[in-house]
């Protein structure tokens, strides 16, 4: 880390989680440049549940991606704690998602090959201090169904091993790209209840994208995105819970 | 261009890497099935032409001595058309500064001429002046052998007598293209040598003035071939003769016929299993690029193209990836074809080769090639082409797993994830495993087949000449002669043990079945030349009855205990009743053996033998080849391994060759499995392996994923390509046993080690290219697409 980042992170309290600042990220598509984002400044604090809001092409996948050491920002800084991740080389990148990050996917990603338990054991065996891949599923709620196949399993039930995956790895933050983007309303609440219970019973810091505004509602800090920039910022007084939710 | 073309080309330049390997696969099939083909139909070709341009005979004959007249009587014979006769001699040679033993065959030849039939080719210098009687023609590669030309002098001991002869021409003859000493194994140029001389010296010189001791003969068009040799052989019969034989029975010949005919089964196997690799590769491929383009499937079809369209796209793909391979494949094959031509031009003594490439050669590849693609791929096509637009719209269902048979066994918890993963995609899909699986052996069972010839040849010479035949010199008398001519030779300084032997020429016959060949009467206490049985153990020959080579008992369906027919084709020509006591085990020739003195009983001629083997001081060699060499009554002498060494070295460039020729098939074959199945397997997976890299997996730790299927796979394949291996090898070995040469099925562990090596080898460079598209994985794709 150089000295010049190490005096700009100084000043930051101990409690934010990611430092994100001035960040632009812009794609080639062929001959022509797209800018996902067009400098955004953000942190996130500990323990706290936060929810990404924007239109599709807002920039925040791009800067989930970039938070979870998937993809590197074209200008800026992104903190975690003390490491900069922009400076991170390719395998410091590995070893930070493999100890630190837990990824859920709108698509679940499972392996289709491995069962429910193994799904998560795949994670947990190389993971510093994990959870039993059982407590973990017992977690989301799916203690009946450790031994069965993605293939055997429902949307919402393949989504919540993804969840128990992501967090057996007691994970210092959870991110979650649309994780109820595949799932119909009733199932998705049930999701969201998973990871509402994660983020209230292990202090997850928890980040989820969405471009559902009725999933803002049960967040402790909600962060419009709009065309590669922040936009709107707040706190909701009063988080609904997960099963009060409705879209 | 249409645009649905236009998609094709695009779609070929896209997978590219996985169409050359595939095209490499087809490649190595067509190639080898050209080249062999047309090697074949080549020697085919150049020998029929050299024989009928050079008016090779029909009928051989040797006896002891007949008078010219009786040439008339042989034309009489119904169906012959030309006879020539011949004074033809077994002689030593004396070459300066060459110390070994030499000897040649001397045949008469007029004058100005290349001879009535099986006429000389004169490659250099002149045919035979009248007036002169020291002149000599020399076979092409003897003479080159030991660097002799027109010009030059050699001398050879003519019935007891040193003559110095004169070169004045180089020659090939029909009659030798394989030239090869009596009782010798491979063709040695050094040591054996065919001369051509004015008949009259040579006549005098043997007391066949006016006379003949060989005859040939061609037969006229409705000439009956066993007719002529039944008539042939009883007029002979007075003057001595040892059996007439046809064409198909004369050394040269056969030795040829053996070769093309091992060049047929080559012919056939290898492009089997390269034709049957390429079908399955292409199978795997556009299954996977059809699965893959479901969604663009069902687009054409909605814009109405029809179900024959569709599947007529998919068909132009296969064919446009045949195609490269079929005619990269007929260039390279062709390439080949004359180059082995050549090599058999040469070792061959041909004059001349006629590169001969048939048109439906050519046509069979391509439709062979082109047909087994099509039938190859004709599942993965009709899938395509029978697709629902409205299902081929939907992505195509979640695979579905189950625990494995492994992992039922309670290995379960030795396994980690990964390892689970590897065992379930591997059983998911059994048949592809499986096939899999089989191609990488094929290429480990080709590899095989290169170093089985190697191994095969050694062992072959150890048993002949380490166990059997120990002697280190055989010296050949003029004519049979008294036991006491031992004497002299055991009293040649350096001389450590001789051991003396009798041969005749005999017509072994038993049912209906006979063979020609010779019984040899041994002497059972000697230690210079041993029967050994199936286990190579030392056989006793017993005082009566007769001993055959294992292969000649086969020929004549007779066992242990029935009585043999030998019909003696010398002297007095006896035909007697000898009961079978037992089979030796013998790699080269077929014979009889009986103990010396039963043997001469059976002759009714006292104790004579006609050949000594010696077991010679190596410090006093060279005098004992000197000596030899000036004895009178030593027609000729063998030595055996200087012989065997000289082979050697002609074999291992021919050897190595064909070491890298199936080096290069065996590896393209693996290179071409491994490297498309990896393919498809990272495709299939693509999005599996990125979203464990997404979950902090390191790219190692996905590779072991991918790559340890492989490794499975692989370490499956290679025992069960040795078992195909060995079985291609004795399939091999079985098809070119002959009354010849029987190769024995002999594999060494530097055989089995090197085709898993190549195997290995070509894996590793597979998984190295695989290793590049594994770094590229788009972790960030995968997160947001539905597969």
């Amino acid at each position: 880390m150089s000295p010049d980042s190490q005096s700009q992170h100084q000043a930051l309290d101990e409690n934010v989680v990611f430092h994100v600042h001035g960040v632009t990220k812009v794609y080639q598509m062929g001959e022509v440049q797209v800018s996902a984002l067009r400098g955004v400044d953000i942190d996130l604090q500990r323990g706290e549940f936060t929810v990404l809001l924007g239109a599709s092409g807002s920039g925040k996948s791009t800067l989930l991606n970039i938070l979870g050491g998937l993809d590197t920002p074209t200008e800026g800084h992104v903190f975690y704690g003390e490491r900069d991740l922009t400076r991170a080389s390719e395998s410091e990148l590995t070893e930070y998602r493999r100890f630190h990050v837990g990824f859920v996917f709108q698509f679940y990603n499972l392996i289709p090959s491995l069962t429910a338990r193994e799904n998560v054991a795949v994670v947990t065996e190389i993971a510093n201090s994990p959870m039993q891949p059982g407590d973990a599923l017992k977690l989301v709620g799916l203690q009946d169904r450790l031994d069965h196949f993605p293939a055997q399993l429902s949307g919402g039930e393949q989504q919540r091993v993804a969840i128990a995956r992501a967090i057996a790895k007691n994970p210092d933050v959870l991110l979650c790209d649309e994780p109820t983007g595949a799932l119909d309303s009733k199932t998705g609440i049930v999701v969201l209840q998973a990871l509402q219970r994660i983020n209230e019973e292990l202090g997850t810091t928890t980040a989820v994208i969405t471009h559902n505004a009725g999933i803002a509602q049960m967040a402790d800090r909600v962060i419009h995105l709009t065309d590669g920039l922040i936009g709107n910022v707040y706190k909701n007084d009063t988080r609904l819970r997960a099963d009060e939710l409705k879209w | 261009m249409r645009a649905i073309d236009i998609k094709l080309w695009r779609e070929l330049w896209g997978m590219r890497m996985q169409a050359l390997a595939i095209a490499m696969v087809i490649v190595g099939g067509v190639s080898i099935f050209i080249m062999s083909l047309s090697t074949l139909d080549s020697l085919f070709e150049t020998r029929e032409n050299y024989y009928r341009n050079h008016h090779f005979a029909d009928v051989f004959a040797s006896l002891k001595r007949a008078p010219l007249s009786l040439v008339k009587r042989i034309r009489e014979i119904p169906g012959v058309d030309k006879v020539e006769t011949r004074v033809l001699a077994y002689v030593n040679l004396d070459l300066e500064d060459f110390d070994d033993p030499v000897s040649g065959h001397l045949l008469s030849l007029n004058a100005n001429s290349t001879g009535l039939l099986n006429q000389i080719y004169l490659r250099k210098g002149r045919l035979l002046d009248p007036g002169r009687d020291n002149e000599v023609l020399l076979s092409e590669e003897f003479a080159h052998a030991h660097d002799l030309q027109p010009g030059d002098k050699l001398a050879a001991t003519i019935n007891g007598r040193r003559k110095v002869l004169s070169i004045v021409g180089l020659v090939l003859s029909p009659e030798y293209i394989y030239q090869i000493a009596p009782g010798a194994m491979f063709p040695d140029y050094l040591r054996y040598g065919v001369l051509w001389t004015a008949r009259k010296p040579l006549a005098s010189a043997y007391d066949m003035d006016g006379a003949f001791n060989d005859v040939t003969l061609t037969l006229s068009k409705d000439g009956n071939e066993q007719d002529v040799i039944d008539r042939l052989d009883e007029l002979l019969k007075p003057y001595g003769g040892i059996g007439a034989y046809a064409r198909k029975d004369q050394l040269s010949n056969r030795f040829l016929s053996e070769e093309l005919k091992q060049q047929k089964t080559i012919a056939t196997i290898f492009p089997m299993i390269f034709f049957g690799v390429a079908a399955f590769l292409l199978n795997v491929v556009t299954s996977r690029l059809i699965s893959l383009q479901r969604e663009q499937i069902a687009g054409l079809k909605a814009f109405g193209y029809s179900n024959f369209s569709v599947g007529l796209h998919y068909t132009k793909l296969i064919l446009m990836i045949t195609a490269i391979g079929v005619i990269a494949g007929i260039g390279f094959g062709i390439w080949m074809g004359k180059g082995m031509s050549n090599i058999y031009m040469a070792f061959y003594s041909l004059p001349f080769m006629n590169y001969v490439l048939n048109a439906e050669v050519i046509i069979a590849a391509v439709l062979i090639s082109m047909g087994v693609a099509v039938l190859g791929t004709l599942y993965a096509l009709y899938n395509a082409a029978s697709l629902p637009p409205a299902q081929a719209m939907r992505p195509e269902p979640p695979a579905m797993y189950h625990t494995t048979l492994v992992e039922k066994l309670g290995l379960q918890r030795w396994f980690s994830q990964p390892t689970r993963m590897i065992f379930r995609h591997i059983e998911r899909r059994p048949f592809k495993s499986l096939m899999t699986i089989l191609g990488i052996s094929m290429a480990c069972g080709t590899m095989m087949i290169g170093g089985f010839q190697e191994g095969a040849i050694k062992h072959m010479v150890e048993v002949q000449f380490g166990m059997s035949q120990r002697s280190d010199l055989t010296a050949i008398f003029t004519e049979p002669t008294s036991q006491r001519s031992l004497y002299s030779l055991q009293s040649l300084r350096g001389v450590e043990h001789v051991e003396g032997f009798r041969v005749v020429t005999a017509k072994l016959r038993f049912e209906h079945r006979s063979y020609r060949t010779s019984v040899q009467g041994i002497d059972p206490d000697g230690s210079l030349m041993r029967l050994l049985d199936t286990r190579l153990k030392v056989i006793d020959l017993p005082p009566e009855g007769i001993i055959l080579t294992d292969y000649l008992a086969e020929i004549l369906h007779i066992k242990v205990g029935d009585m043999l027919t030998v019909e003696v084709l010398e002297g007095d020509r006896p035909v007697v009743q000898v009961p079978v006591v037992g089979m030796a085990k013998e790699y080269l020739g077929l014979n009889g053996y009986m103990q010396l003195n039963s043997l001469n009983r059976l002759l009714n001629e006292g104790h004579a033998i006609s050949s000594a083997w010696l077991k010679v001081d190596k410090l006093h060699q060279p005098h004992v080849y000197a000596e030899l060499k000036d004895a009178p009554r030593i027609a000729g002498v063998v030595e055996q391994e200087s012989a065997i060494n000289s082979f050697y070295e002609t074999m291992d460039e021919t050897i190595l060759f064909f070491t890298f020729i199936t080096t290069l098939l065996g590896g393209s074959i693996a290179f071409g499995v491994v490297y498309n199945s990896m393919r498809i397997a990272l495709s299939e997976r693509n999005r599996e392996l990125a979203s464990l890299r997404v979950l902090g997996f390191h790219k190692a730790e996905v590779a072991y994923i991918l790559l340890g299927e492989m490794v499975v796979l692989t370490l499956i394949a290679i025992p069960l390509g040795i078992m195909i291996g060995y079985g291609l090898c004795a399939f091999l070995a079985f098809q070119f046993d002959s009354d010849l040469y029987r190769i024995p099925l002999v594999l060494g562990l530097k055989v089995y080690a090197f085709a898993a090596l190549v195997v290995i080898g070509s894996s590793i460079i597979s998984a190295l290219m695989i290793w590049r598209n594994l770094a590229q994985l788009d972790m960030v794709a995968v997160l947001k697409t539905k597969e």
